[in-house]
């Protein structure tokens, strides 16, 4: 394989404690090695920033629901396809931007490994069927959990060695890689029409609470000895007052330790937080108010939890999300199309979409709420910056997010010339409080490499410089010794790599994609578990008896799946 | 005002996507700068001046630009497709889309055109002496914002699904219309002077809508309120007004429910 060496880059690697030095760093082979003969293609990075290759813990890209966000938006490719470049595929699509797209666009941004943020186990096939088809970044797919019939009957009745043995079963069975609750219990009470709004709110039937389901979770998640945490999206999301709800589930960590071998420390990754930190009771600039300040203190002092921002962009974006009564609840705010769709005995899913239109009050609210959160962060290390794609705004925008962040000025100049009600969110949020903060370029890399390589329990494969690591590295046109005056160029740069290798592969040379048919991988967790029999009868019951599948075609077969990487993890050892 | 005259020479064996052929593009071009504007047939673009012949002289702006088109455009689409002023005469029957997401200035078609006429128009002037077909002033298939402004006027007959999801803007049919009429409507107004079968203004919950003629089978979500006399496009006489879709929700403004109003002429 072809050597290359970036010279004098000013290289930032919070692994590493490496803060903007100068210094060359070597690939041969797909890894990051100490040094490369003299023969090595030099990619000269004098004046600008060298980084691994980015993370991202949370995005919808992948799947059933992000097909059907696709096909049931025809108007988010009018006029915002931009015409097909000579060595690449067809990109199309705004805010549900086709596989391709996917995939180039996060290689412009720099980015090497994805998680795709909701996989409904049943339909894990397709899931794994456009991770195939997504070019250049890795990714991994965490199946939906948290209205699962299995989990709920063994939580309701204590039973976590069968809880991780189903779980350790479907994670085989969907090549999953760890274990995702979306407003647990409420999709399922949903079935019956309902909701559950707070953690203690009965799910109609299992007769179990939230609170029981995210603690059962964790606790199966810790005996499996899982790389990831448990990831939450809580009750309650988007609606005034919420911030109660989201405090009392962040709570629930309290008395729990991480169990891995990853160096993982925390036992609950909490997923945008940007919807949950909400205040008053009506989206009306009199009632509402951001809490961002109060979750925050307690995400602060407690090690136990993780965060991911899901920032507002501003943008006309598609909501897509396992929430199924949330997207019942918005279709009928903004009164657009809405579809819906019920798992069976897993989970369920909807889709809306939604303009955050800077013209509003809220929507203003919530871009300031949606920066709070990271500056708000002691920790950057446990603060990660997301969109919850397409949720909150397409993630080809975390440029602009990175922009707000590392420049006071470009915030303030947007609430004062680009929102309408730039004063009252000004009074109604902290972002006022913050019009001074700004982040480092370091405390980016934390927030969006080392600390979510960490979370993710991927440390070893992904989000640092260090020798021997996979040589996925992003050359951006930054000097960190002369920090540009206009904001506008942080955009520009972090959004068009300069270069970019990926498992050491040049893939974006001189800002052009060069080459996208390097060999991408499908991560996932092989987990085994002790022989466990009443669990093993209780899946053939159920398929028996409920599913409308059997068992046999149940599993995602081996050609489904691109290029496994399986971690094992193995709790009969 | 410049005028500037292509005359179709040559016809395509597919059919042209020729949404170049706006004022906008032609403005303070020469000659043979407009031949070599690229339309595409199929998935290869050919320069303009391989199937017409081009004549006259284009304006500074698109305002001062006037085209004149002559010849068979049967197998023609996307003329004036987003302009923002100057004005088009066809003289031809035309494919689909003419005068889509127009914004401004002034497009007349002295034939027929085919469907998606004026899809989506913001503003200006589209009319058609002649028919057309399907979605006339409709929105993008799967898009909310259909017909915002302007005034799109068929001197016959038109097809089905006509301004739907409109939302501002003028529709007016001189002949007939087949089914779905302002579905799914926001606002706007239609005008049919013909008869129209069925599903006038389903789902729609503001806007108006007046027929001359009779409706074959009326939606049930509309209701009688009483008969009142209107100007309808320089015209007074009396109609049976009725509102809906009762099936909708129902906006609120100052103080009043809001509904879709159907007209019907007595």
């Amino acid at each position: 394989m072809t050597e290359y060496i970036i010279k004098n880059g000013c290289v930032i690697d919070p692994t590493q404690g490496i803060n903007g030095q100068k210094m060359d760093i070597c690939i041969k082979d797909g890894k990051i090695v100490d040094k490369v003969s003299n023969s090595a293609k030099v990619i000269d990075a004098t004046g600008k920033t060298v980084m691994a290759g980015g993370v991202d813990i949370h995005s919808h890209v992948a799947g059933p629901k992000v097909d059907a966000g696709r096909l049931f938006r025809p108007e988010d490719k009018l006029f915002k396809s931009p015409n097909r470049k000579s060595n690449l595929r067809m990109e199309m699509g705004f805010s549900v931007p086709s596989v391709s797209k996917t995939g180039y666009d996060y290689a412009r941004m720099g980015y090497g490994f994805v998680m795709e943020a909701a996989m409904p186990p049943l339909e894990a096939a397709h899931v794994h069927e456009e991770i195939r088809d997504t070019p250049i970044i890795d990714e991994a797919a965490m199946p939906v959990l948290g209205n699962n019939w299995f989990l709920l009957e063994y939580f309701k009745n204590h039973e976590i060695e069968n809880a991780g043995a189903y779980a350790s079963w479907i994670l085989n069975a969907t090549r999953g890689y760890a274990l995702k609750c979306v407003n647990p219990g409420g999709t399922e009470a949903w079935g019956w029409g309902l909701n559950c709004i707070t953690i203690h709110d009965k799910v109609p039937y299992f007769d179990i609470t939230p609170a029981e389901i995210v603690k059962g979770l964790i606790e199966t998640n810790e005996y499996l000895r899982l790389p990831h945490s448990i990831h939450v999206h809580a009750n309650n999301l988007g609606n005034p007052g919420n911030y109660t709800t989201t405090l009392d589930t962040l709570k629930l960590v309290e008395g729990y330790k991480a169990n891995n071998d990853f160096g993982r420390e925390q036992v609950m990754h909490h997923t945008h937080l940007q919807f949950h930190c909400y205040g008053g009771d009506s989206f009306k600039s009199s009632s509402f108010e951001s809490k961002s300040k109060e979750v925050m203190d307690y995400v602060n002092k407690q090690k136990g939890l993780t965060i991911d921002t899901g920032n507002v962009t501003l943008d006309e974006t598609t909501t897509m999300t396992a929430d199924g009564p949330f997207e019942y609840h918005l279709t009928h705010l903004n009164h657009l199309k809405w579809t819906n769709v019920d798992i069976e005995l897993e989970t369920a899913a909807g889709i809306v979409p939604f303009i955050y239109d800077p013209k509003t009050y809220i929507a203003g609210a919530q871009w300031a709420i949606g920066l709070e959160l990271p500056l708000f962060a002691k920790d950057k290390d446990r603060c990660f910056i997301t969109t919850d794609h397409p949720n909150a705004g397409p993630f080809w925008r975390y440029p602009r997010i990175y922009k707000w962040l590392l420049s006071a000025n470009a915030r303030n100049d947007l609430i004062k010339n680009e929102l309408k009600y730039g004063d009252k969110v000004l009074d109604t949020t902290y972002i006022g409080e913050l019009s001074d903060k700004e982040i480092s370029l370091y405390e980016l890399a934390q927030m969006t490499r080392s600390g979510v390589a960490k979370a993710l329990g991927l440390s070893n494969l992904y989000g640092s410089l260090k020798t021997g690591m996979n040589a996925n590295v992003a050359v951006y046109d930054i000097d960190p010794e002369n920090l540009p005056s206009d904001p506008e160029q942080y955009e520009t740069a972090f959004g068009n790599v300069f270069a970019f290798f990926k498992d050491g592969v040049l893939c974006i040379e001189n800002h052009d994609i060069v080459n996208y048919s390097m060999p991408k991988k499908t991560v996932w967790v092989n987990s085994i578990v002790p022989e466990n029999k009443q669990v093993e009868r209780d899946i053939r019951d159920k398929f028996l008896h409920s599913y409308t599948v059997d068992l046999e075609n149940y599993a995602v077969q081996e050609e489904h799946v691109h290029n496994p990487y399986a971690i094992k993890v193995d709790i009969t050892e | 005002m410049n005028t500037v005259t292509i005359t179709m020479v040559k016809q395509p064996q597919l059919f042209l996507e020729a949404d170049l052929i706006t004022p906008d593009q032609f403005a303070g071009k020469s000659i043979e700068a407009i031949g070599a504007i690229e339309i595409s047939e199929g998935k290869i673009k050919y320069p303009l001046a391989s199937f017409a012949k081009i004549e006259g002289v284009s304006g500074a702006t698109a305002a001062e630009t006037k085209i004149v088109l002559n010849g068979d455009l049967t197998r023609v689409k996307r003329i004036g497709q987003q302009m923002t002023a100057g004005e088009i005469i066809i003289n031809s029957n035309v494919d689909m889309y003419t005068g889509g997401w127009m914004k401004g200035g002034k497009i007349t078609v002295n034939g027929n055109a085919d469907s998606f006429t004026g899809i989506a128009m913001a503003g200006g002037e589209l009319t058609i002496n002649g028919n057309c077909q399907n979605h006339v002033g409709s929105a993008y298939r799967g898009d909310w914002r259909g017909m915002t402004g302007g005034v799109l006027r068929v001197t016959g007959n038109v097809g089905n699904d006509i301004g739907t999801f409109m939302r501002g803007g003028t529709i007016i049919v001189g002949g007939d219309a087949f089914i779905h009429v302002h579905t799914h409507g926001e606002g706007g107004t239609i005008i049919v002077k013909g008869n129209i079968q069925a599903r006038v203004g389903g789902q729609s919950v503001k806007g108006d809508i007046f027929v001359n003629g009779k409706i074959d089978f009326m939606m049930p979500g509309y209701k009688y309120v009483e008969d009142v006399e209107k100007d309808v496009d320089g015209v007074k006489a009396v109609y049976a007004h009725y509102v809906g879709d009762l099936g909708e929700r129902h906006p609120e403004a100052k103080g009043q429910k809001v509904f879709t109003n159907l007209y019907l002429k007595k």
